[in-house]
């Protein structure tokens, strides 16, 4: 590679002197070897959709947190040591506050940019965590999550675990009234763990609460331990990505054993590199014009003071809402109390809620025992039941979301926040179950209304009148792409048991797992609409062929409407079996 | 003119004969005195006589505005009604002070539009004049809190970083730290903060409207109330430092935002990028239309 050799241009082939550029690349390959891994790499193709930019949202969200996180560290003391205040900001001088505090103020009012540093790190915060749920949601609706990506999957729920966990702990380093309520609240939540709960609480807090350990702690868990997790977490999640390549859409063209797109170079460089100066624009502009919590507002930390409207960041929200809307149970025995009305709502329910994230992608492929790898994407119609679950968790956690709001909700649309929780505290169970219901059938009846228009095309809105008076609409036969696209989905197979008993009676066993699993299988499956097959299409061609001829005289005054109305040519559709 | 001049001249050469002679300074004292006692006799009476009578014909018109408008719930003497199941259809008025009629009254809580868990601020019914002869008619009741004096919620002569310390301790659970309400149980309400003048703060402070819970002058000093008072004041001319404060609610219009307007144009964004693919797709899908 020393002489640059053109091939492939439209002018002969010519000897030149190296360039610069070359010579460094040569050399640093000759040291690195990286030539060999980019020229795979560099050309590694992805397929375009807008929905598969959402987990971009959350990388370049996080790399803003990096870069806004380590600006605020240079001025940010992480220390519970008690001073005055005496800065710019009027109201708060002459205030006994913690440095932690003090600092916090002093980034916000004596140090350049660094109000809008803090206002930004804290509106990614909360863009990181929100597009790694909404980039999850995408996965699980579109069954991304299948074989062989089921464990990127369980990687994310752990990312979604860590950041919110994350989050809380920048929650709680500023040392304002509302970061304090949050650590006397997390105190209290540990506190209701059995057994175990009060020993945790005075290892965490190096004693009684608040004593002057825990801001310093959290610090180093929040720009250490977790960031360190979330990069080696991070890293791991594109390697899979890389390794699994990228899921893609059916289409012509598009089959489980290939990727259709853009190659990274250049056409994904860029794109990913604009979205990310998008991201970074869109959280300097919030963090410019939207005052995310004012610290100079809600004042120093002090145990005896609270405030109304005292809220976790929104991610916290929902196992707050839980909490709220607990009933006061308690037990008392052998001189102890055991707190069902904290434990259960904010230690065990989140604990519950990521297991069953986890789970998911494995419940799934055991009750419907398909092991085989997937890369083409399921429309959610085409998976009701999943659809369904996801949209039942989904109602779960925004009716959640809205107890952990209900005194705001109370205060401004003027109800009683008393009435806002016995609604919830029935609805968070009903509702999910309506939820569920509603997306089953609704996601049924688009699979009829897709098979409708394989068999019989589509509504042209030209309504025809025949010789006897009567009005008919009619058909068109759907573009050839877009019949591929509906119709590329496999059948759905029940699974189901062969025989749990041999010809002498006796039980195979573990046959009750499988019986469960038949059962399963069958209320996962069993009210799906099938495509139709390869001779059911075909007849209804011909039939809508016939009724082509009947028209075709009736058409024949009305030319410039025909032209618009041609049938496109029809091409092989995908192989029904 | 001449002779009225020579008239003064030859009056003040007798005084100023006279002036040097033993009883002249007392005779000076004696005359000063009966001049301002006069003049105090001929005044002074007179004015608090018409003071009292204002404030009889205070109480009079008080009682006459009161009987229209107030005593079908709080009795024809303030001796509020008592409702069967032994709850106030209206509170007994004595001994609630003008102070309690001027917050009331003045931000338009009363007279209550009808039966609700909380008596919401809306517009003033009556005149300051009507107001003021009212708490005239209720003070005349049984003693209580008097409307504050001017110079006591002056929020120029408080101390902004005291108030906002006792602010924290006493106001922020209920009304949260920017004085913008907060949600109490079954309906209520703690009322936002940040329009209210500073003499209704200081009568509510005292009286404790509704479910406010009072802050007489021992708990909180007439000092103290006026730092509150000037915290408060300071709260509502800061300077929005950080931006739009989205209601100054907290953790729940953030969250709000950050959906909304956060996710919502970043996958306006995604669904712009893909949607401008590299050219020959596009091509391609053109030359199939």
């Amino acid at each position: 590679m020393s002489e640059a050799v053109t091939t492939n241009g439209s002018k002969a082939a010519r000897s030149q002197k190296p360039s610069k550029v070359a010579g460094v690349a040569d050399w640093a390959d000759s040291r690195l070897g990286l030539a060999g891994a980019m020229k795979k790499n560099i050309r590694k193709v992805f397929p375009d959709h807008w929905s598969f930019m959402l987990g971009e949202i959350a990388l370049w969200s996080f790399v803003v947190l990096l870069l806004t996180g380590v600006f605020l560290t240079l001025w940010f003391k992480p220390s519970m040591g008690e001073t005055t205040y005496s800065g710019s900001y009027e109201p708060l001088n002459g205030i006994e506050v913690s440095e932690a505090y003090a600092s916090s103020l002093h980034i916000s009012f004596d140090v350049r940019a660094g109000l809008l540093m803090r206002q930004m790190h804290h509106w990614a915060a909360m863009l990181f965590i929100a597009a790694m749920l909404v980039h999850m949601m995408r996965v699980y609706f579109t069954g991304a999550f299948r074989k062989p990506r089921e464990l990127n999957w369980v990687i994310g729920v752990l990312l979604l675990v860590l950041g919110t966990l994350e989050g809380f702990t920048g929650y709680s380093l500023p040392d304002d009234l509302l970061s304090g309520t949050g650590i006397r609240a997390a105190n209290g939540f540990v506190a209701a763990i059995p057994v175990v709960g009060t020993y945790v609480n005075f290892f965490l807090f190096g004693g009684e609460f608040p004593g002057d350990s825990i801001i310093p702690r959290l610090y180093t868990i929040h720009v250490l331990l977790i960031p360190g997790l979330l990069l080696a977490l991070i890293a791991a999640h594109m390697l899979l990505l890389v390794y699994h390549k990228h899921t893609q859409w059916p289409g012509p063209g598009r089959t489980n054993d290939n990727v259709v797109g853009f190659p990274m170079l250049p056409v994904y460089a860029a794109k990913a590199g604009g979205f990310f100066f998008i991201v970074f624009g869109v959280t300097a502009l919030m963090g410019a014009f939207l005052s995310i919590n004012p610290i100079w507002r809600y004042g120093p930390y002090n145990p005896a003071e609270v405030t109304a409207g005292s809220q976790p960041d929104w991610y916290m929200g929902w196992p707050d809402g839980a909490l709220r809307i607990m009933p006061g149970w308690e037990s008392h025995f052998w001189g102890v109390t055991l707190s069902w009305n904290v434990f259960i709502p904010i230690i065990l329910l989140p604990t519950l809620a990521i297991g069953i994230l986890m789970a998911l992608p494995f419940v799934e492929s055991w009750i419907t025992g398909d092991k085989r790898d997937h890369h083409l994407l399921q429309r959610p119609r085409d998976a009701p039941t999943r659809t369904g679950v996801m949209v039942a968790l989904m109602t779960f956690y925004g009716l959640f979301w809205i107890a952990g709001g209900n005194d705001i909700i109370a205060i401004t649309f003027g109800l009683s926040i008393n009435a806002i929780t016995h609604f919830l505290r029935v609805a968070v169970f009903v509702g999910p179950v309506i939820a569920f219901i509603i997306t089953k059938r609704w996601c049924i009846s688009l699979q009829r209304q897709d098979n409708e228009k394989l068999l019989h095309g589509y509504e042209t809105g030209i309504i025809m009148r025949d010789a006897s008076g009567g009005y008919s609409e009619r058909h068109q036969p759907l573009p050839v792409d877009e019949a591929y696209a509906i119709s590329a989905r496999e059948r759905d197979q029940i699974f189901q048991i062969e025989s749990s008993t041999d010809e002498n009676g006796v039980e195979a066993p573990g046959s009750r797992a499988e019986k469960v699993r038949a059962r399963l299988s069958q209320a996962w499956y069993g009210t799906n609409v099938q495509k139709p097959t390869a001779a059911e299409l075909e007849e209804a061609h011909h039939h809508a062929e016939e009724h082509d001829h009947e028209s075709d005289s009736e058409l024949a005054g009305i030319a410039s409407e025909r032209h618009e109305v041609d049938p496109p040519v029809r091409k092989e559709l995908p192989p029904s079996d | 003119m001449r002779l009225l001049s020579q008239t003064t001249r030859r009056l003040a050469g007798g005084l100023s004969r006279h002036r040097r002679r033993k009883l002249a300074g007392p005779a000076v004292l004696l005359i000063a005195l009966m001049l301002t006692g006069g003049l105090f006799a001929l005044f002074s009476p007179a004015q608090a006589e018409t003071k009292k009578a204002n404030d009889a014909d205070d109480v009079a018109a008080g009682r006459a505005l009161f009987l229209v408008g107030c005593s079908s719930c709080h009795g024809a003497n303030g001796e509020g009604i008592a409702t069967k199941r032994g709850n106030n259809y209206g509170p007994p008025l004595v001994g609630v002070g003008a102070a309690a009629v001027d917050f009331q009254v003045g931000t338009g809580r009363m007279p209550l539009a009808g039966p609700t868990v909380q008596a919401p601020r809306k517009k003033v019914s009556y005149t300051k004049e009507e107001i003021q002869q009212l708490g005239a008619y209720v003070q005349s009741l049984g003693p209580g809190p008097a409307v504050p004096e001017s110079e006591e919620y002056d929020p120029n002569e408080g101390d902004v970083s005291r108030g906002g310390a006792i602010f924290r301790t006493n106001c922020t659970a209920c009304h949260n730290f920017a004085g913008a309400g907060g949600a109490l149980p079954g309906g209520k309400y703690a009322p936002k903060l940040t329009d209210v003048s500073s003499k209704h703060i200081f009568e509510a402070l005292l009286t404790g409207p509704q479910q406010m819970p009072v802050f007489s002058n021992d708990v909180l000093t007439p000092a103290d109330k006026r730092d509150v008072i000037s915290y408060l004041r300071q709260n509502d001319d800061a300077p929005k430092y950080g931006g739009f404060s989205m209601g100054t609610l907290g953790p729940v219009s953030e969250g709000m935002f950050a959906w909304l307007v956060g996710i919502g144009v970043l996958v306006g964004f995604a669904v712009w990028i893909a949607a401008h693919t590299a050219r020959a797709k596009k091509a391609v899908k053109g030359g199939q239309q």
